[in-house]
C-alpha cells in the first residue's frame, strides 16, 4: 500500500509529513483519504475494537475481511444518520484461514460503499492509477515488482494531481507483519519539450 | 468464627452496635471460601496465580478463566463468586477504556485500582444492592513500573508486594514473606507462585485443580498476557517436585 504523506486545507497544502496509513491489529493495514481528523477518529474505534479483541485472549484475532466488514458498518451507519466520515479507506492484510494464507485488499467509501479487489485506489487514483494497474498488475509478483508498479502510479499522481507532493510512504503486509517504511521521494522529470513554453499555442487576452 | 448478626446483619446500610456492617463481613467470606489466589511483585513485574478448581470432570481444560486482562498492561485475578469478578472485570475494562478516550493514554495502575475499589465500595452503600462477593488482585505495569493492588469486598484497596485471597490464603502469605521478592525475577517468580499455589492446595478437601498463571514484565513487553505454555509447564513440574520433596519428609 502506498500513499504521499500531504494533508492540504483547502487549496493549502497545510502538512507534509502525514502518514496516512497505518497497522491494525496483527493482520492488516489502513489506509485513508479525506478527512484527516476523520481517519484519526476512524483509527480510535479501530483501536478500542482491537483492545477488545486482544483482552478476550482466546487465540483468535481480527482480520481483515473483519475489520474491513466493521469500517463498512460506520461508514453506511453514518451516512445515514447524514453525518458522514468522510473517508476513503482501503483495507489490506493477510491472515491465515482454513485454506491458508488469505490475502484481502478492499475499500470502504464515506457512503458506505464497499468491495474486495486485487487493486484499489482513491480520489484521482481511481482515474489515473487503476488503469495502470489493471494493464500491469499480476498475481504472482514480488514485492520489489510490486513497488515498482505502485511508484510508477505515484509519479503520475504527482505529474497530474495538484494535490500530490513528492514524499510517500510505502506500507507492506505479510504474515509476520506490519512495515511501514519510512518517506522517500521519487525522481521527477520536468524537461519534457511539452512543458517548455506552456502558453505558446494559448490564446489569451491578457 | 461465625458471628450471629441478630438483626444487624440483615441490610448492608445497618451498622451493629459494635460499628461493623455484617452483610460486607459475609461478603468476605465468600471470598475465603474459594480457590486461592495469589499475587506477587517481582523487580521486573508481577505474578498472578490462581488455584482454578475444578468442579467437573465434564469442564474443558482452560475455560472459566480466572485472570483477566483490563488493558494491554494490566491484569485482574478474582477470588470468589466467579460471576460478581466478572461484573468487576467488565467494569475496570470499561474505565479503562474511557480513562483512555478522554485524556489519550492508559490507566494508570493506580488510577485503575482507585475506580475498581470505588465501584465495589459503590455496591456496600445502598440496601438495594448486595455487595460482591469477590476480592480481587489487580497487577499492572506503567510509567511507576509495576504494582499489584487487592481490592476486598469492602472495597478496600491497598498496595501489596504480595497478596493473596481464598482458602489458602494465610499459608501463602506464609510463603511469600518468606521470598526475596526485591531480587526476584518474573521468570523465578513463576515457579515460586506454582509451588505455593500447589502448596497450600488441600487434597482432601478438593481433588482436581487447575493453575492459572499470569504475568506482566519485561519480557512480555509490559504486556498482561498468559504465562508462555513452555514456562507454565516448567512450573508445574518443579512445583510437584517440590511438593514431593515435603511429602517425603
Amino acid at each position: 500500500m502506498a500513499s504521499d504523506t500531504g494533508a492540504s486545507y483547502g487549496s493549502t497544502l497545510r502538512y507534509k509529513s502525514v502518514e496516512r496509513i497505518k497497522a491494525v491489529g496483527k493482520h492488516s493495514l489502513i489506509g485513508a483519504s479525506g478527512e484527516f481528523s476523520d481517519f484519526q477518529e476512524i483509527l480510535r474505534y479501530l483501536d478500542e475494537l482491537t483492545l477488545s479483541d486482544h483482552m478476550w485472549d482466546d487465540g483468535n484475532s481480527l482480520g481483515p475481511k473483519e475489520i474491513h466488514s466493521y469500517l463498512t458498518r460506520v461508514m453506511y451507519n453514518r451516512r445515514n444518520k447524514f453525518d458522514p466520515l468522510w473517508n476513503s479507506l482501503v483495507l489490506g492484510g493477510v491472515k491465515k484461514g482454513p485454506k491458508g494464507e488469505e490475502k484481502y485488499l478492499g475499500m470502504v467509501s464515506m457512503i458506505g460503499t464497499h468491495f474486495e479487489e486485487n487493486h484499489i485506489a482513491t480520489g484521482f487514483g481511481n482515474h489515473l492509477a487503476i488503469p495502470i494497474l489493471r494493464a500491469e498488475w499480476r498475481e504472482d509478483m514480488t514485492f520489489e515488482e510490486a513497488v515498482k508498479l505502485v511508484e510508477k502510479c505515484l509519479l503520475v499522481l504527482l505529474y497530474r494531481d495538484r494535490s500530490s507532493i513528492n514524499k510517500f510512504q510505502i506500507a507492506k503486509i505479510t504474515t509476520e507483519g506490519a512495515t511501514i517504511y519510512p518517506p522517500y521521494s521519487l525522481k521527477t522529470y520536468w524537461g519534457f519539450s511539452h512543458f517548455e513554453n506552456p502558453a505558446q499555442g494559448a490564446v489569451g487576452s491578457w | 468464627m461465625s458471628s450471629i448478626g441478630t438483626g444487624y446483619d440483615l441490610s448492608v446500610t445497618t451498622f451493629s452496635p459494635d460499628g461493623r456492617v455484617f452483610q460486607v463481613e459475609y461478603a468476605t467470606k465468600a471470598v475465603d471460601n474459594s480457590g486461592t489466589v495469589v499475587g506477587i511483585k517481582c523487580k521486573d513485574g508481577i505474578v498472578l496465580g490462581v488455584e482454578k478448581l475444578v468442579t467437573s470432570k465434564m469442564m474443558l481444560e482452560g475455560s472459566n478463566r480466572r485472570i483477566h486482562s483490563v488493558h494491554r498492561h494490566s491484569g485482574l485475578a478474582v477470588a470468589g463468586l466467579a460471576a460478581d469478578g466478572r461484573q468487576i472485570v467488565s467494569r475496570a475494562k470499561s474505565e479503562a477504556a474511557s480513562y483512555e478516550k478522554v485524556y489519550g493514554e492508559p490507566i494508570s495502575v493506580k488510577e485503575l485500582a482507585d475506580r475498581v475499589s470505588s465501584y465495589v465500595h459503590l455496591c456496600t452503600l445502598y440496601w438495594w444492592l448486595r455487595p460482591f462477593g469477590c476480592g480481587v488482585i489487580l497487577g499492572g505495569y506503567d510509567r511507576d513500573g509495576p504494582q499489584l493492588y487487592m481490592i476486598e469486598p469492602s472495597g478496600l484497596s491497598h498496595k501489596y508486594f504480595g497478596a493473596a485471597l481464598g482458602k489458602g490464603r494465610q499459608a501463602a502469605k506464609t510463603e511469600i514473606e518468606k521470598l526475596k521478592l526485591s531480587e526476584l525475577t518474573c521468570r523465578e517468580g513463576i515457579v515460586e507462585v506454582a509451588k505455593i499455589i500447589y502448596g497450600v492446595h488441600d487434597e482432601a478437601k478438593d481433588k482436581a485443580f487447575e493453575l492459572e498463571l499470569s504475568w506482566i514484565c519485561d519480557e512480555s513487553n509490559r504486556q498482561h498476557q498468559k504465562v508462555p505454555n513452555d514456562l507454565l509447564e516448567q512450573a508445574k513440574v518443579a512445583a510437584q517436585a517440590a511438593l514431593e520433596e515435603m511429602d517425603a519428609d
